[in-house]
């Protein structure tokens, strides 16, 4: 298939002016356009975190005010979690390669497509201005009574750039949905389709009823803010405790938006290099709704000490046991995966065995915080701040690099350094650990989350955890360059460089502006490895 | 403090060794679990590696017993945990009958500490040594955690709410005391000490300069001043209920619902007196919200619950308002 004929047409090429890029309906430069988008916010939120640990590396508070340091983690917060985490999978990932994956030309709706990135855009660009006009220093939870009554920063504003940005997350879940219940190629069954998919399916279902509740939680927010509604104003007959069930009703499914994905990604890239068939298709698949459905139903996991009744704590301790299950029935498969395979170590299996090993500690360590008894010492703790790191970076960054990589050739055409990424991959599983491990102990021992100065004892862990930080500064760092240097000098990938199944590898690299030059028809599971002849590039 | 690396916070209460053993015993069964893959993934690698991509892997496809297997396995281990850590949790929020009884308010940012004798504190608090401790509080702005690490327990301070935390004192020393919910520009220096004492060295700090009325007392006295004596009469032919013997009895509404008379039903029955009218009595009360602020209302409560189940004066209010010092703190009463 490696045609030299011609240059060939590329979604890359097919035009090239910056207008043809903004205006663009092609999934593919949509997800390139996410891409760019979610670097910035990547970029400003690392460095927001720079300034949190290197001022943490003193008890004093001497770098920073104590307001310039709550509105710095307050940023990195707001910053990593609506415009980093949320889109980053689904937004580039997603867009890019799962209509590739089901055979088809476009989303369901290539203009909504487009929308939805102009809203995270527009949400960003409210969330810097209020930022630059001053900061918010609310942490990214916005609890009352605090938010609407104390605060003199820019709740408002930023409160309405995540209110915009939900907007975006909502219509990609819609388009989603649509696009795999009726864009799927000819015999691409429900059971045919790739995990990553079924992920992104379980995930849009969450974007699609979670997010209209944030949405109405700060609408609310700012309502009592500026017209002093007493929604949650005790001296107004509120209650500042509705606040956090309605805000973590949301968020905390939003965690499975954001490591839902990721997952996903993992059973696409140990599949693949593992040269066999997924262990356990169905339940990896309906282990995806699983947490989907009951990620819905634990959220006052985070009202242990906030004075709900001990029996409907002891009811969300419950159900958030519960939801672990499908997450560790992911892990087991995952490894029965690797169980006589022929695994094949290039780049993206190292991401991904960085995923599993970092996912592993922070889901594990997430059963310390769903025991009652555990977590009224653990709350608001350093235990926590280590726990969801080890999630959501070290799970879905992680995930995401392992699945950037997997399919980079795919998207540029090119590939990279081989030796660099797994290099970088070990820079951030050994920093990461390091950054995030002592606060495990820290969180122990009792040192509050959100501390700007603090006792002496605690100096050592912390002055451990911004070495480890800079570690995965470099990681990440590096990254990014051996990325863009491979866009210039890397060698070109062909179709298929990691011999895989799947119909994203069955065309171009990178594809053509209508992915397929003929519609694939589809007769057999999304990774038949055994029974294929496999498609050398 | 501690020189070198703490690894491990200080056992200081009743509570702190069972929270520390749970917490051994999820550390064991996790780090089992995570074994368990590292090791597979590990040897799976090492054992099938194939440097050539060109091989396929084994046809198959999964196995049911081994998905039962393991959902089934974790989730019963996972229930084992759930059931002790609620067991512990439990025994951390239900304090038991005969308490040490200290009030508490948060506001940004400090805590103040007001003990039953009278004698109040800003960012201190000394509880004596081996005896069951509990710290009713609340938060005069926004929300604040009381968290004593060295004790393992934590309670958010809530406006318009009381919430407590218990604990019984087993070391002599002077530990951390932190505002562990985030609360504005000097959050984290919203820290204080617990010192505990010996019983006598305890006594002695208590009955020590400066002490004032005791709490009942200085309650007794808003309720002559702000007039609420006026209506609650003690034998219940004033235009309000009674209040003598009420403190943890059950009333009936007006609206047919009964409820027990606790701190959060006295409170919000003086600010906001139309919400929960006894059965019998008329809306005429008046709101004192704005009027009596959280440490006067506090008082008032504990007034209330001075007064003998009987018909009688509290005599240990008039007494400890005599002496100022260190009447016996009125409790045990039906709570």
């Amino acid at each position: 298939m490696t045609t030299t004929v011609l240059p060939r047409v590329t979604y890359v090429n097919v035009k090239t002016t910056v207008a043809s890029w903004l205006l663009t309906k092609d999934h593919k430069r949509i997800g390139i356009l996410y891409l760019g988008l979610v670097a910035v916010a990547f970029l400003l939120g690392g460095i927001f975190a720079a300034a949190v640990r290197i001022e943490l590396t003193t008890p004093q508070g001497d770098l920073l005010s104590a307001d310039s340091y709550n509105r710095m983690f307050t940023a990195h917060g707001v910053m990593m979690v609506f415009f980093v985490l949320i889109p980053v999978v689904p937004g580039i990932l997603g867009n890019f390669v799962m209509p590739l994956m089901i055979g088809a030309k476009d989303v369901a709706f290539p203009r909504l497509n487009l929308l939805s990135w102009y809203l995270l855009v527009i949400g960003f660009l409210f969330t810097i201005a209020a930022l630059v006009s001053g900061g918010v220093d609310t942490g990214w939870t916005f609890y009352t009574p605090y938010s609407s009554l104390a605060s003199n920063s820019n709740v408002v504003m930023t409160g309405l750039g995540i209110f915009i940005a939900g907007f975006s997350s909502i219509l990609t879940g819609l388009n989603f949905m649509v696009t795999i219940h009726r864009m799927r190629a000819p015999g691409m069954t429900w059971f045919r389709l790739p995990l990553f998919v079924w992920a992104l399916y379980a995930t849009a279902l969450v974007q699609i009823l979670g997010t209209p509740i944030i949405a109405i939680t700060l609408l609310m927010l700012v309502l009592e803010r500026v017209l002093g509604f007493g929604i949650f104003d005790p001296r107004l007959g509120g209650d500042p405790v509705l606040f956090q069930h309605l805000f973590w009703f949301y968020s905390h499914p939003a965690v499975y938006i954001m490591i839902l994905p990721p997952m996903g990604v993992i059973s696409e890239v140990i599949t693949c290099f593992s040269r066999k068939n997924v262990f356990g298709y169905s339940f990896v698949a309906f282990s995806s709704l699983a947490i989907a459905v009951f990620g819905f139903l634990v959220w006052a996991h985070h009202l242990f000490v906030a004075g709900i009744s001990p029996y409907s704590a002891m009811v969300f301790s419950f159900l958030s046991f519960a939801v672990a299950i499908p997450s560790a029935v992911k892990t087991f498969n995952w490894t029965a995966t690797l169980y006589q395979g022929a695994i094949w170590l290039q780049t993206p299996i190292w991401w991904a065995f960085g995923f599993l090993g970092l996912f592993l500690v922070g889901g594990l360590t997430g059963l310390f915080l769903a025991s009652l008894g555990l977590d009224v010492h653990l709350h608001d703790t350093y235990f926590v701040v280590a726990h969801f790191h080890f999630i959501m970076v070290g799970g879905a960054i992680m995930g995401f690099f392992a699945g950037l990589h997997y399919w980079w050739p795919k998207m540029t055409g090119r590939m990279y350094n081989e030796f660099l990424s797994r290099f970088a991959a070990i820079l951030v599983f050994v920093g990461f650990p390091l950054t995030f491990g002592p606060q495990f102990i820290l969180g122990y021992l009792g040192m509050p989350r959100r501390y700007h100065v603090y006792p002496d004892e605690f100096q050592v862990l912390n002055v451990l955890s911004s070495a480890g930080a800079s570690i995965l500064a470099v990681g990440y760092t590096l990254i990014a360059l051996y990325l863009l240097f491979s866009l210039w000098k890397g060698e070109k990938a062909g179709a298929n460089p990691w011999k895989a199944t799947g119909l994203e590898w069955q065309t171009e690299s990178p594809p053509p502006p209508d992915n397929f030059a003929v519609t694939p028809i589809v007769t057999e599971g999304a990774y038949e490895y055994s029974k294929r002849e496999i498609k050398v590039a | 403090m501690l020189s070198g690396i703490p690894l491990f916070p200080l056992q200081a209460s009743n509570l702190a060794p069972e929270v520390d053993n749970l917490y051994f015993f999820v550390t064991a069964v996790t780090a089992f679990f995570a074994l368990i893959v590292i090791i597979g993934v590990l040897v799976f690698t090492i054992k099938y590696r194939d440097g050539t991509g060109n091989r396929v892997g084994a046809p198959i496809t999964g196995s049911i017993p081994l998905e039962l297997g393991w959902s089934i396995i974790p989730f019963f281990i996972s229930m084992g945990i759930f059931g002790w850590a609620t067991l512990v949790f439990f025994h951390l929020v239900r304090a038991p009958d005969q308490t040490l009884e200290i009030y508490s308010t948060g506001k940004r940012w400090m805590w103040r500490f007001q003990h039953i004798d009278g004698k109040s504190e800003i960012n201190q608090l000394h509880v004596p040594l081996g005896r069951p401790v509990k710290v009713i509080f609340t938060s005069e702005d926004v929300l604040h955690s009381l968290y004593i690490p060295s004790f393992r327990v934590k309670a958010d301070a809530i406006p318009g709410r009381y919430s407590s935390i218990w604990f019984t004192p087993t070391r002599v020393g002077e530990y951390h005391l932190f505002c562990a919910e985030y609360c504005g520009t000097r959050h984290s220096g919203m820290i204080g000490s617990v010192v505990v004492m010996e019983p006598n060295d305890y006594q002695a700090w208590l009955s020590g300069g400066g002490s004032s009325m005791s709490m009942a007392a200085r309650g007794e006295e808003l309720f002559q001043q702000l007039g609420c004596v006026g209506c609650h009469l003690n034998d219940g032919s004033g235009r309000g209920p009674s209040l003598v013997g009420k403190y943890g009895a059950q009333e009936t509404l007006a609206t047919g619902a009964t409820v027990v008379i606790d701190d959060t039903y006295i409170r919000e029955s003086i600010l906001t007196p139309q919400m929960k009218l006894v059965a019998g009595y008329g809306p005429v009360m008046p709101t004192f919200q704005g009027v009596v602020n959280e440490q006067s209302l506090m008082s008032l409560i504990e007034f209330i619950k001075s007064l003998p189940a009987s018909g009688q004066r509290p005599a240990a209010a008039q007494a400890s308002a005599a002496a100022g010092t260190t009447a016996p703190p009125a409790q045990g009463g039906p709570r």
